[in-house]
């Protein structure tokens, strides 16, 4: 086992990880948790057109692979004379993709507070809006927890995917090291104890965020 | 429920007395008449043309069978279940909830119901997240924008005034079913309504507690604010409400005076509900 490289290889991929990896994930949530929110709350409106159009975009993105995904955007659309750079690229593809898983968990979180909660904000007068925002939210977001924690551990690890469309990144860095000193087994071990770590490290703050949401509820 | 002496500095907004002033003062002309409501869902109609009036300062008890259609009437009287056809007139508004109206128009309306009320519903619905202090500030500050410190001052005096200012910041979770009635209450209250709607306030209750609420809700009669009461505790029809109506069949078959309706009732159906909740093992 060639320790020294292992060493050496450490660096550029621990930077692939913080430049790369990280803040794609980051980015990539973050709107496509917007993006969640807005598919579901259209997926759940009355205005029939809205609603069918949510369930088509679930549809889609829950139905093809991500990979196609990636390609389509970063391969497919230059011919059609748009062309997105590696990073838009991926952040586009990794928050659609994020809506769509999302949008049916914020979906069913929403639906699993009670009813007499709505009835409630709505008997302090509060709009339909105002009890979403300042009394639903706030339960389903409890709920949504542990499901939204597992999307972005997978976003996490679906980010290497975006090594195929050349983005710089925790898997790209070791993949470089690899062909480069034929130690493919060393490098792609190294890659994956990174992704580990910092697998872990997002389950300890998962944990930690259940624990703050839990503050008001009862334990059995 | 104790009558603790008044704190030194009274909150603005509840007077030395008790639950602070009433809106409205008290009189004889109705704060709100309802006419012909009628709610139906899909084929089942509930209600077939209730009329109703709720006099300023006093308190209507409704009574009926189970499935009557008491909560829908409530609901209706603060929007949260429209009607389908029907008028309500609350101090000078009209509400017909069969005409035809813009989106913006029926909300307005909904809204002049739905400020005019505070409701206590049967299974609190207190908001789980939310302290007992925030639970009660929320609608005073966020609705209606009054300051957060006068916000506070006249919920904390409030939840002194039932016995719960050392649960101020405690979760709904820690409290028990009594507490959390308690606040409910409280959270009405803090509204300012013109009306108090509630809904089988005391059945979620152990029976060794609901005196606590029903001496509450006489307390609130007492100090004038106008209440439309559903409820089984008929000792507590008998001695609080001004008028007590009795529905079954999606109509009000028969009101009166408790006097008029409990004694003396008109309607064998009346008669027959009132023996089987006074004797009902028979
Ligand atoms: N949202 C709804 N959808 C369909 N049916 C409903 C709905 N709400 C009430 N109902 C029906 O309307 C009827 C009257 O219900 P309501 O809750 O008003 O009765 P109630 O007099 O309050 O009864 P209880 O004493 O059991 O609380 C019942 O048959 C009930 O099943
Ligand atoms: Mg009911």
């Amino acid at each position: 086992m060639d320790w020294q490289l292992a060493w050496d290889s450490l660096g550029p991929i621990v930077r692939g990880a913080i430049l790369g990896t990280i803040p794609l994930s980051l980015i990539s949530f973050a709107l496509g948790l917007v993006l969640a929110l807005g598919i579901a709350l259209a997926r759940m409106s009355s205005i029939r057109a809205l609603s069918a159009a949510a369930r088509f975009v679930i549809s889609v993105v829950r139905g093809t692979p991500l990979l196609v995904q990636l390609f389509v955007i970063f391969y497919g659309l230059p011919s059609l004379g748009a062309t997105i750079p590696p990073w838009p690229s991926a952040v586009i593809a990794f928050s659609i993709n994020v809506g769509g898983y999302g949008a049916e968990i914020i979906r069913a979180a929403i639906l699993s507070v009670p009813a007499g909660q709505w009835e409630a904000g709505y008997t302090v007068g509060m709009s339909r809006a105002t009890t979403l925002r300042r009394i639903i939210l706030p339960q389903a977001a409890r709920v949504s927890v542990p499901p939204l924690s597992n999307t972005f551990i997978s976003l996490l690890k679906d980010t290497s995917l975006a090594s195929l469309i050349l983005v710089t990144e925790l898997f790209r860095e070791a993949q470089k090291i690899a062909a480069f000193s034929q130690e493919f087994m060393l490098l792609y071990i190294e890659a994956a104890l990174v992704y580990w770590v910092i697998c872990l490290g997002l389950s300890a703050l998962q944990n930690l965020l259940e624990k703050r949401l839990d503050r008001y509820v009862a334990r059995a | 429920m104790s009558h603790e002496p008044e704190s030194s500095s009274p909150a603005p907004g509840a007077s030395s007395s008790g639950f602070g002033v009433p809106p409205i003062g008290s009189g004889a002309d109705p704060l709100l008449r309802a006419t012909g409501l009628r709610t139906s869902f899909g084929s089942l109609d509930v209600l077939k043309g209730v009329d109703l009036e709720v006099r300023r300062g006093k308190v209507l008890v409704l009574i009926g069978p189970s499935g009557s259609g008491k909560t829908t009437v409530l609901r209706a009287l603060n929007a949260l279940t429209p009607p389908q056809a029907g008028v309500i007139d609350l101090d000078g508004e009209r509400i017909d909830f069969a005409a035809k109206l813009s989106k913006r128009e029926t909300a307005a309306q909904r809204a002049v119901l739905r400020d005019a009320s505070g409701m206590v519903f049967q299974h609190y619905n207190l908001f789980p997240h939310k302290t007992v202090l925030e639970n009660v500030i929320e609608g005073p500050v966020i609705v209606q924008k009054r300051p957060r410190d006068e916000a506070i001052a006249t919920a904390t005096a409030l939840l002194e005034r039932v016995g719960l200012a050392s649960k101020r910041d405690a979760y709904p979770f820690e409290l028990s079913g009594g507490q959390q009635q308690r606040v409910g209450i409280v959270r009405a209250l803090a509204l300012r309504p013109k009306l108090l709607l509630f809904d089988e306030p005391t059945s979620a209750l152990d029976p060794e507690i609901v005196g606590d609420v029903l001496t509450i809700m006489s307390e609130l009669a007492h100090e004038g604010w106008t209440m439309v009461v559903v409820t089984h505790e008929l000792a507590f029809a008998r001695e609080v409400a001004d008028e007590v109506a009795f529905l079954d069949g999606g109509v009000v078959v028969e009101r009166g005076t408790p006097a008029e309706v409990f004694t003396n009732p008109q309607e064998p159906r009346t008669r027959e509900f009132l023996d089987r909740l006074l004797r009902p093992l028979e």
